[in-house]
């Protein structure tokens, strides 16, 4: 069968032949660069969808290649919004930087009395490999690079809802800005997670504690519900009309 | 210059690093990956520590089963000091909020941990997080790290160590996104960077990195190397895939059988005994098998989720409705860089190794499951504890770049000379070679053909090479520097296995079928010299 997959040197795809036969995509990357093609470049490591080093692109698609299984015609690229290094590899720095401004950590710690439905609380978040598909699979990028993105924002959500944490508003504080407002909802993070983790629920989560908090969505005060105009009949609400 | 440098960022490295700037240090960790790419994320089955959660357990009844284990080959002062330290480093895991499984017990802190039991163990004493224990653990201390403010340098491959009479001064490292050979000085430095199973290559539960390649440039740097030999296999790996299947799945009730559908081995014994059970059914031509199916597809997806996944996408298996086929495969290397009690590399100053690298030997012969992440996090507080200490009284003046001049050229003349020999073929010989010749059951005949072979590959690397000449990212690079430092490492592990006439814990050898009373010692092997025991 043949697939093929993005070259950065050339900017295009090219086309690669395997041995027919279901296999994953990981396993025919290595193949190809053991026996075609020693140039090709791509991120490995587990083979078995832990550790989240090998997210690539599918037909547009975030999967992790140790865990797809390649179909003819398949077109393999890198990950969105994260600089192409070369061919399949990716820049994942940003994680880091999003991680660091999110302060999803730990703050400060207090004896918790927990259980079982506790741990269920977050056992979904904790899931999380780092492995970038929601990044890559998140719009917002394509306007705000500054966005601090789903798995942040998910591990923020994973701490601050710990019982063992005592100062959970820190983290409430950190992700307002580029945070949990600028995310549009529209689920794109949830439909690529190659561990079922739901960003976008942990979002909206993340909305609810903030308003407990005090916050309001920013784009809220900005919108103007004031001044409707019905054609000049004064019949819209206007909290500021003769008053 | 820094105060501690650790190579290698897995759980290891992450828990040196947060005691070594804890302890006051100026911290840097290189790795040749992101952190949480490393070998740690693998680790399923639970964190040993006897805290009595789930029945009754005590510290002496963990440190007995671990010396058991060992078959008289551990340090008994040092798994002494590490079973002691773990219910604390439990509370300390618990304070950066590791998601452990919890138990409805009413009580608070540590208490509410869940405890399962693994093999080797006389009590439920594995504290875990589902299937995904080393993930979290390891996620969480990376969290932790970024909170430190720990700097890190990703995408570094150590090359050498720099030493000058006998201290180390500090490293290089390919910086792989660049190309470029670069030198960091450090007063001193903690090696924190795996084991060698992926040696085993096709044949290990490992990541493709776990290479041994800081073993690798501790024997170049003249420092010695210990019970190679001693190799864990993992009785349930998946067959087609030699993907781990969690030893959970037995210490939660599951069972092996052969085709014939009969048990054959009490599957709550140690590793080594259950994988040659499964190794001899295997030779008298049965296929084997994981029965987890009594247990039902609702406590299956509670407890062992992963291995749920794992075995539908790699065997077309669901393991609530049918058997999982499964062999033993490489997993575990007991043996490593040799340290002292303080961890410190014997013959290097100021060079600490911890993880499954080093031999601290609190594994002896054979490791128990659910101490590797134990030793990770125990020992890596001592780790980074005892590099900063070090540091206190050691001057600052760096090494000259005479080493990285070296490293440059021989990266240089890699990326110009012609592959007249493609390696790959060589990196899946070489884990042939070694799962069929110095695997799971030895004997002296075949050991020799190994030997004859591995050194007939050395003397053809010289024509091996690399078809990539790109200096940037180049991948092909790396992993031919990985497949040099495994070719390094294998006389190592054939001759330490060729003197052991005996069959101790994870090393079974036919014709030596029982411990030697004389052979309980640890093997010692330096580059270029005869090997030693003592």
């Amino acid at each position: 069968m043949q697939i093929k997959i993005f070259r950065s040197e050339t900017g295009t795809h090219k086309s690669y032949t395997l041995p027919e036969g279901e296999i994953p995509l990981l396993n025919a990357l290595s193949y190809i660069k053991e026996t075609q093609d020693a140039s090709l470049t791509f991120s490995a490591g587990c083979r078995a969808s832990v550790c989240g080093t090998c997210a690539v692109r599918v037909n547009g698609r975030e999967v992790l290649a140790c865990a797809y299984k390649v179909k003819p015609e398949d077109i393999i690229e890198p990950l969105q919004y994260h600089p192409v290094l070369r061919d399949l590899k990716v820049d994942k720095h940003k994680a880091k930087e999003t991680l660091q401004k999110s302060t999803a950590w730990m703050h400060s710690a207090q004896e918790a009395s927990l259980t079982h439905s506790d741990e269920k609380l977050s056992e979904r978040q904790t899931d999380c490999i780092l492995c970038d598909s929601c990044y890559s699979a998140c719009p917002v990028y394509a306007v705000n690079p500054d966005f601090l993105g789903p798995f942040a924002l998910t591990r923020a959500y994973r701490y601050s809802t710990d019982k063992r944490e005592s100062k959970a508003k820190s983290i409430i504080d950190n992700i307002q800005s580029n945070g949990v407002w600028d995310c549009t909802l529209c689920g794109e993070c949830t439909a690529v997670c190659p561990k079922g983790i739901d960003p976008k629920m942990d979002i909206t989560m993340l909305r609810g504690l903030s308003v407990q908090e005090g916050y309001q969505d920013p784009s809220f005060a900005t919108q103007s519900f004031g001044t409707p105009d019905f054609g000049g009949g004064g019949f819209g609400f206007d909290p500021n009309a003769g008053f | 210059m820094i105060d501690v440098l650790i190579i290698g960022s897995g759980g290891a490295g992450l828990t040196a690093a947060l005691s070594a700037k804890n302890a006051g240090a100026s911290v840097t960790v290189a790795g040749k990956a992101y952190p949480t790419n490393s070998q740690t994320s693998m680790a399923q089955g639970g964190m040993n520590a006897a805290l009595g959660n789930v029945g009754e357990d005590h510290i002496r009844s963990h440190i007995a089963d671990t010396i058991k284990s060992a078959k008289g080959l551990c340090d008994e002062a040092m798994v002494k000091q590490m079973c002691e330290e773990a219910p604390g480093t439990i509370a300390w895991l618990e304070r950066l909020g590791v998601p452990f499984s919890r138990l409805d017990n009413g009580e608070t802190g540590t208490q509410t941990i869940a405890q399962r039991q693994m093999g080797g163990a006389s009590a439920k004493r594995a504290c875990y997080a589902q299937d995904y224990t080393g993930l979290k653990i390891l996620h969480t201390l990376y969290d932790t790290c970024l909170k430190e403010e720990i700097n890190f340098l990703d995408e570094h491959y150590l090359l050498n160590l720099i030493t000058e009479e006998g201290r180390v001064k500090g490293a290089t490292f390919l910086e792989i996104r660049t190309g470029e050979v670069k030198q960091i000085n450090a007063k001193s430095i903690v090696i924190a960077t795996g084991g060698y199973g992926a040696l085993y290559h096709g044949f290990t539960t490992n990541a493709y990195g776990s290479t041994g390649d800081g073993i690798a440039a501790v024997l170049r740097a003249g420092g010695a190397v210990s019970d190679m030999e001693f190799i864990q296999f993992h009785p349930t790996a998946l067959k087609h895939s030699s993907i781990l299947v969690s030893e959970s799945a037995r210490g939660e009730g599951g069972y092996l059988v052969n085709e014939k559908g009969e048990r054959f081995v009490d599957e709550l014994k140690p590793r080594d005994e259950v994988a040659r059970a499964i190794f001899s059914q295997i030779q008298e031509g049965q296929r084997v098998f994981l029965d987890v199916r009594h247990l039902g597809e609702e406590k299956l997806m509670e407890l062992l989720p992963q291995e749920v996944e794992l075995c539908k996408l790699h065997e077309h298996v669901d393991p609530a409705k049918a058997l999982i086929p499964i062999k033993p495969v490489a997993h575990y290397t007991m043996g490593g860089i040799e340290v002292d009690s303080m961890l410190e590399v014997n013959g290097i100053k100021g060079c600490f190794a911890v993880g499954e690298c080093s031999n601290a030997k609190v594994h002896g012969a054979n490791r128990l499951g659910g101490n590797s992440l134990l030793e990770i996090t125990a020992l890596g507080k001592l780790a980074g504890t005892n590099a900063c200490k070090y540091t206190l009284d050691v001057s600052d003046t760096p090494a000259d770049d005479t080493q990285r001049q070296k490293d440059a050229q021989e990266i240089e003349t890699l990326l110009s000379q012609a592959e007249a020999v493609n390696f790959y073929p060589y990196r899946e010989r070489l884990g042939n070679l070694f799962y069929h010749k110095v695997g799971i059951v030895r004997d002296n005949d075949h050991l020799h053909e190994a030997f004859a072979e591995v050194t007939a590959m050395q003397e053809s690397q010289k024509e091996m090479g690399i078809a990539d000449k790109s200096p940037a990212n180049n991948q092909n690079l790396i992993e031919f520097l990985e497949f040099k430092n495994a070719l390094l490492l294998a006389p190592a592990i054939i001759t330490s296995a060729i003197e052991r006439d005996e069959s101790r814990g994870a090393h079974f050898k036919i014709g030596f079928e029982s411990e030697n009373e004389a052979l309980k010692k640890h093997s010692i092997y330096h580059l270029g010299k005869e090997e030693t025991c003592k």
